[in-house]
């Protein structure tokens, strides 16, 4: 079975953003990017399962610029076999990308696509659930476990309140949450291997999928800042706050 | 113009999520519609038509919405969904998991986490893990939303009277199947709805340490939650998570306790009204929002806490 995984170029998960002055959007310039966190799970779990013998090939694919290559070459280098690069200096929404991905799907035939639950940058998530919807395939979404046996694919979700398990139809769609595993780290050899795998470039227009806006950013600001307090000095006189100054208690 | 909200519930109760919702499209204007799709679920289209604000209720009673699997809401959702300007459900992981299935079969963008109604086509929501706000504009005919429940008050559960109407398309797409759920029980109140909070992180040291912070929230009938540091750690859930890629709560009062403040964690608790920090560290990051900020051993000061309620 050959599982298709989504990997996104993202700014550095310790890196603070900053809104730009005329705040027109936030200021990526010069700052550090990097895979974002849930498709480092997302890429781990599919590897697992090419270790486990359950899955025969990993194939990594990312959308956006050339730089992007990166992203896909870490992934290469944690395991995956082939990547493909949907190269688009556009901003590409999730309703765009899961087009692309749909297209993507339909020339790979994949049993099982896993990607993240969200990017850390828009914090949309809303692709996988989206690229079910245009393949038809079902979803095992938020996902803590995943367990493949036959053309099923088993799916624990962490939903509020606790977990849920769903059985999906194989092709499915999974998208990870925290929990699923903890993503390795790349050996070094294992980064000079991945320089030489595969890694295909592809266009929207490849695809015959037209990038269009569904929305127009009109504006980013910073988040009203919240006034620091006051320090107390001891339990007694923060039980006396508590009653008798903010009444909460 | 109308809105179509999508209910939250279990067939057995509505969801008090769904009413920050119907404040929200109350605030986008028009009528407002509420879908209950689910199972054995009367009771709760009962509880949705006296909901203020409510016009109509409609109920969509079948085994296939039994477990409301979004492979067959969806397309429900979707064939009502073109008679309506907005369709909207509250940023819950059902809403997540359902909503943008029903944006792709529209062909329409959805907005997620809206926290702010500007217009009809305006909205504001949340970006970069709370660190930036964006205000965004819908260009699609349906506009499909989720509603974080923070930036909303909850609508009044009673005084509305809507007539109920029977949803006969029946929707099963036949790909997926409910297995189980394992719900958490707990006589504690549940985090997005509870009044008071109190947060462990990483300074908690241990899981078994959390059982110091579950007598504190006995005493004063809280939710317990945790920071992603203590989640990443194994301490505790990740259903406990507070924070961006968790759960956004915004209670009376929030106790902090041995949480540093990370800005995924702040983005998740900032809308508390009272913010108690407890950590030894004075430069922690969170005594930067804290109300209260006491700069202590939790192993000293929450026991003696503990001790004075």
């Amino acid at each position: 079975m050959k599982v298709l995984v989504t990997v996104k170029r993202v700014i550095d998960y310790n890196v603070k953003v900053r809104v730009k002055s005329d705040n027109s959007d936030v200021d990526l310039n010069n700052v550090k990017m990097a895979m974002n966190p849930f498709c480092e799970i997302a890429v781990e779990e599919a590897v697992r399962l090419k270790e486990a013998g359950v899955a025969s090939e990993v194939v990594v694919v990312s959308l956006g610029p050339q730089a992007a290559q990166e992203q896909l070459r870490t992934a290469l280098a944690l395991g995956a076999d082939r990547g493909i690069l949907v190269q688009s200096d556009e901003n590409l929404e999730s309703l765009t990308v899961a087009k692309l991905l749909a297209k993507v799907i339909g020339e790979e035939q994949p049993g099982l696509v896993i990607m993240g639950k969200q990017a850390i940058d828009t914090d949309n998530n809303q692709t996988g659930q989206m690229l079910a919807a245009l393949t038809g395939m079902p979803q095992g979404t938020f996902a803590s476990e995943v367990k493949v046996s036959g053309d099923k694919v088993q799916v624990t979700r962490e939903v509020d309140g606790g977990l849920q398990t769903v059985e999906l139809t194989m092709p499915a769609i999974v998208t990870t949450d925290l929990r699923l595993n903890e993503p390795r780290y790349a050996s070094l050899p294992n980064i000079m291997k991945a320089k030489r795998k595969p890694l295909e470039t592809k266009t929207p227009e490849d695809l015959g999928v037209a990038v269009k806006a569904h929305t127009q950013l009109l504006k980013v600001e910073p988040p009203a800042q919240r006034q620091a307090g006051i320090k107390v000095t001891s339990v007694e006189e923060l039980v006396d706050k508590l009653k008798n100054e903010a009444k909460v208690i | 113009m109308a809105t179509l909200i999508i209910a939250e519930h279990d067939n057995q109760s509505l969801k008090g999520a769904t009413l920050n919702a119907v404040t929200a499209a109350t605030q986008i204007g028009g009528d407002v519609h509420i879908l209950v799709a689910g199972a054995g679920c009367q009771g709760v289209a009962d509880a949705a038509a006296s909901v203020a604000g409510i016009s109509k209720v409609l109920l969509a009673d079948n085994a296939a919405y039994e477990h409301q699997l979004a492979e067959n809401v969806s397309l429900l959702v979707a064939e009502l969904g073109t008679d309506y300007s907005h369709v909207i459900a509250p940023a819950t992981t059902a809403g997540k998991n359902l909503m943008p299935r029903v944006a792709a079969l529209l062909d329409v963008a959805q907005l997620s986490d809206v926290i702010r109604v500007d217009s009809e086509d305006t909205f504001a929501r949340p970006i970069y893990a709370g660190n930036a706000i964006a205000t965004v504009k819908s260009l699609d005919a349906i506009k499909v939303i989720t509603i974080r429940g923070t930036g909303f008050d909850a609508a009044a559960a009673e005084g509305g009277s809507a007539v109920i109407e029977a949803v006969t398309a029946v929707h099963d797409a036949g790909i997926s199947t409910f297995i189980g759920e394992e719900m958490a029980k707990s006589d504690r109140p549940e985090l997005t709805a509870a009044s008071v909070i109190v947060s462990g992180g990483r300074g908690m040291g241990n899981g078994e340490n959390f059982a110091l912070l579950e007598s504190l929230a006995d005493k004063l009938g809280a939710a317990v939650g945790a920071s992603r540091a203590a989640v990443d750690a194994g301490f505790v859930p990740n259903d406990m998570q507070v924070g961006q890629t968790g759960k956004i709560v915004a209670p009376d009062l929030y106790i902090a306790v041995g949480i540093s403040g990370a800005i995924q964690h702040l983005a998740g608790m900032k809308d508390s009204k009272v913010i108690v920090a407890i950590n030894k560290d004075e430069e922690a990051p969170i005594f930067s929002v804290a109300d209260y900020g006491l700069v202590a051993d939790l192993f000293d000061a929450v026991p003696e806490l503990d001790g004075k309620l």
